[in-house]
């Protein structure tokens, strides 16, 4: 049903402090056998990644995999219902510019080592341009990037040099 | 108690800032349960109480706001017509190839702003409430012509009903006044006849001084390119699949723009050989030039020679022999100037602009030598005129108007023939544009696609390929189109309508034309940001097609029965008449005053003395800015060097630094502490102390990589000794993970 008084309490709603029925729902309708309706005794139940980039939002997007799997804790894309609500509050236009970028970080950071090297960026580039552009071409790009925005010299991004460089973007927000 | 606040007030900072904490979600609630729990216990004693509610309330209306910002950007998007369109084409086929289109929209709203001026101010009027057709011998198709003058071929060259229509200056009645209104026609003509070209003049130039805001010439500026490239370009509110496509086209096309840049800069030259190739290439195409200019001056004198001769034995060629000759040549010179440009090896951008520049010397001399010969023409016709005018012959000759030769123009005014001739090789110039995209776009193409299945050589990959979209010939097109537009308004108000049509139909049929049958430049390049190029060569056009109308205004007399200002000695009369008898004397007082030569030649000094002034203040602004810019860049490599830790490659600071006394005693580099920033290699080094004197200032977000220790100042500095590795604490936290 919906009814907010089955699903959520009251000092559960409050805590929240974002449009947290509907993202209920959103969430529910990914599988509905294996979502209760019942929240309030906090039940632990997670979505896999597949379930979830098929969502409208993600579908189009070349980075669905990695944002999933950003979020979740054991950084295999299962999401439980909070770590749901968290990426859809950072990717939200309310979510401050510092936190975007944080995250930004970790979703091109394909082999989770803190750092952006090069192989990270060639894989963005040609996920951005479902590999349009030739091996020469992509080479350039990754390198021009890194000369650009690597400060401490060591050939790859730290998250200093990232943060530097994207808070100084005019259309970073979106 | 105070310390009570306090906390309560820290508890609260916690509850606020809650958001912005990279927290997973779990440790977030518990913080915020306990930060909450503190508050309400402790508010309750101090007196506070409605704190959430409120602030729950105003995220809300924040968020409100928020939409209905965002909704009202989207609907004011979804209003500009042929948007979508226009942003299918730019993710094919770059940016370059969009500002066409883009140009051609803003040419549309332009036309149709003065076709509404033309068509309510002067068209309706005189259909409504003037005299009807065939009252009046101007409005009335000559007996000899009637029954020709339904004719397919008659109306196609605009003669029979379509010269004694309201499209055509003739048509207007010369009465001061008409119908209810008392509506001043033959004064609303002028004014609407100089308003146009007050009004475009007015557009142009505030869209040139919008663009020039924006900056840029299309290079690239910035120092991350590439970086914002890549990481900001993805639209995350994408989320249908063809728009998915066009993002996924559009950003590629914005990388290879970007590496095209790239290329140019890292080329290498040879300088001599390239001034060499330059001025030769230049010298060919003004021979070019010079040849063609003269082709048509020949052609044109030719045409009257024939004219000249029995009107019904010219072949068709014969009879549109200048439109033909003028528009072969406007098809063939431009793909052999660029031919000849390739000797040139310019950025792909800077070509274009000097391949506009070309065809634009090739349109204007075309156009004014063909109007220096007609000119010529119509001047021997007025001497004619001018001695027939006094015999009563001629007024017989009104009724009974013999169409023996092609030129008896004795009741039809010179104006109104060389208005007419005009307007045909206007539609010829629209029809040979169009056909060109038929045969050399859409033909091309598709025997290329087809043929290529049972053809010798691959057609797709040599010869003849598909073309690609010719943006300097289409632009200049429209530029010059637009300048005969010009000229032409005013002698026959239905040009304007006809442009408009004829601007739709191109928008549809181009965008066609583009996505179906072209392929992507092989060098795709970033266009302007700003039309300004554009908008400039406008300009100058718009300049240009006013002089030949103000002239006829001012110096030629209308003729006897034809138009609005017949009667009259000079046209400009009809406003000196509205003046004494319309309006008060005062106002007559005023004008004569304005009008003194006296007044007139201070007020254009003092404009002349302003423009100098902001002129130089302009430049002076851009003097500042490069300058900042520079500073701003010494700053950055200064930051950069110094997190290197290598020399400072500035020479004077090196310089600076080997005047330095005791330069040995520098203390041996200290191991500084570990901080999870710096990686293990930066930390060995040694650091240069002398680098703090830099011109910039020190970036609070450096790591930790300074030695501590006593340093020396150079002579002045006032910075005490460097403070140990305390100094580190504020900056490059831990990691957010």
């Amino acid at each position: 049903m919906g009814n907010k008084q089955t699903i959520f309490t009251d000092e559960q709603l409050d805590a929240y402090q974002v449009r947290h029925l509907q993202l209920h729902g959103r969430y529910h309708e990914l599988a509905p056998h294996l979502v209760p309706m019942d929240y309030t005794k906090d039940p632990d139940c997670k979505l896999p990644l597949a379930l979830i980039v098929n969502m409208p939002e993600l579908k189009e997007n070349p980075f669905r995999n990695r944002i999933v799997e950003s979020f979740s804790e054991d950084g295999m894309g299962n999401l439980s219902f909070n770590e749901f609500v968290d990426m859809f509050s950072v990717l939200s236009e309310m979510a401050p510019r510092e936190l975007k970028a944080i995250y930004a970080f970790k979703i091109y950071d394909f082999n989770v080592d803190n750092y952006l090297c090069k192989e990270d960026l060639e894989k963005t580039l040609n996920k951005l341009t479902k590999e349009e552009l030739t091996p020469e071409e992509v080479e350039l790009v990754c390198q021009k990037a890194i000369e650009e925005a690597d400060l401490d010299g060591d050939n790859k991004l730290s998250f200093a040099d990232f943060e530097n460089m994207i808070t100084r973007a005019p259309d970073f927000l979106r | 108690m105070e310390a009570l606040k306090e906390q309560v007030e820290e508890k609260k900072k916690v509850i606020a800032t809650l958001r912005n904490q990279p927290w997973r979600m779990k440790r977030r609630l518990v913080v915020l349960k306990e930060a909450q729990e503190f508050v309400e216990r402790f508010e309750g004693a101090l007196g506070k109480g409605r704190g959430r509610k409120l602030y729950a309330f105003k995220v809300m209306m924040a968020k409100k706001l928020i939409k209905f910002k965002r909704d009202f950007e989207n609907f004011k998007t979804a209003c500009i017509p042929w948007e979508r369109k226009i942003k299918d084409v730019e993710s094919h086929f770059g940016s370059s190839v969009a500002s066409y289109f883009i140009f051609l929209r803003w040419m549309y709203g332009l036309n149709l702003v003065l076709f509404g001026l033309m068509f309510g101010l002067v068209m309706l009027p005189e259909i409504l409430m003037g005299l009807p057709y065939g009252s009046i011998p101007r409005k009335t198709v000559p007996r000899e012509e009637q029954p020709t003058a339904m004719d397919y071929s008659v109306l196609f060259e605009f003669g029979g009903y379509c010269k004694y229509s309201f499209l055509f200056y003739g048509y207007y009645d010369h009465e001061r006044t008409i119908g209810l209104l008392q509506f001043r026609l033959p004064l609303s003509y002028l004014l609407v006849g100089v308003g146009i070209f007050g009004y475009s003049l007015m557009v142009v130039i505030r869209t040139m001084a919008r663009n020039a805001n924006e900056g840029g010439d299309g290079a690239e500026e910035g120092d991350f390119t590439f970086s914002w490239k890549m990481f900001t370009s993805w639209d995350y509110l994408i989320g249908n699949p063809e728009t998915a496509d066009n993002k996924y086209a559009s950003i590629t096309t914005s990388f290879k723009e970007s590496i095209v840049d790239e290329q140019e800069n890292q080329k290498d030259e040879n300088i001599h050989l390239r001034r060499f190739l330059r001025v030769l290439a230049n010298f060919m195409i003004i021979s070019c030039l010079g040849g063609s200019g003269y082709l048509i001056y020949f052609v044109v004198k030719r045409s009257q020679e024939f004219a000249k001769s029995e009107n019904a034995n010219l072949s068709w060629f014969e009879k549109n022999e200048v439109e033909f000759v003028m528009s072969l040549l406007g098809l063939v010179c431009p793909p052999l100037f660029e031919t000849i440009a390739e000797l040139e090896d310019y950025h792909p951008r800077i070509a274009l602009k000097w391949q506009l520049g070309r065809i634009f010397a090739l349109f204007l001399g075309n156009l004014y030598t063909f109007l220096f010969a007609l000119f010529d023409e119509v001047n021997a016709k007025l001497e004619s005129e001018k001695s027939i005018k006094n015999s009563t012959e001629w007024i017989y000759n009104q009724y009974h108007a013999n169409y023996s030769s092609f030129f008896n123009t004795t009741d039809v005014s010179i104006i109104l023939y060389t208005v007419v001739e005009f307007v045909k090789l206007i539609v010829s110039d629209i029809q040979v544009t169009y056909l060109t995209i038929l045969i050399g776009d859409f033909v091309r193409a598709v025997t290329v696609r087809f043929l290529n299945y049972c053809w010798c050589w691959d057609l797709e990959a040599g010869f003849p390929s598909y073309g690609e979209f010719d943006i300097s010939g289409n632009v200049l097109g429209l530029i010059f189109n637009q300048g005969m537009i010009w000229m032409g308004a005013f002698y026959a108000p239905g040009l304007v309508g006809l442009n408009v049509l004829r601007l739709l139909t191109s928008m549809y049929y181009q965008c066609w034309a583009v996505m179906c049958c072209n392929v992507p430049h092989e060098r795709v390049f970033k266009a302007s940001r700003s039309n300004n190029f554009y908008m400039g060569l406008l300009l100058l056009v718009l300049f240009l097609s006013l002089l030949p109308v103000v002239y006829t205004i001012m110096t030629l007399s209308p003729s006897f029965d034809c138009g609005p200002f017949s009667g009259q000695e000079k046209m400009y009369d009809v406003v000196m008449e509205t003046i004494e008898q319309d309006l008060p004397a005062f106002i007559g007082n005023i004008f004569t005053y304005a009008t003194n030569p006296g007044l007139i030649m201070p007020a254009v000094l003092l404009m002349v003395l302003a423009l100098y002034y902001l002129n130089a203040l302009s430049k002076g602004y851009q003097q500042a800015n490069l300058d900042l810019k520079r500073k701003m860049q010494m700053a950055r490599d200064e930051e950069k060097n110094r997190r290197n830790n290598k020399d400072s490659t500035n020479q004077v600071m090196k310089d600076l630094e080997d005047l330095l006394p005791n330069k040995s005693l520098a203390p041996p580099p200290i191991e500084e502490d570990k901080s999870p920033k710096t990686k293990p290699g930066a930390a060995r080094k040694g650091v240069n102390l002398q680098k703090d004197v830099s011109l910039a200032a020190p970036n609070p977000r450096a790591p930790v990589t300074r030695a501590p220790g006593p340093r020396r100042g150079p002579p002045g500095n006032a910075r005490g000794p460097q403070p140990g590795p305390g100094r580190g604490r504020g900056r490059g936290g831990p990691p957010r993970q």
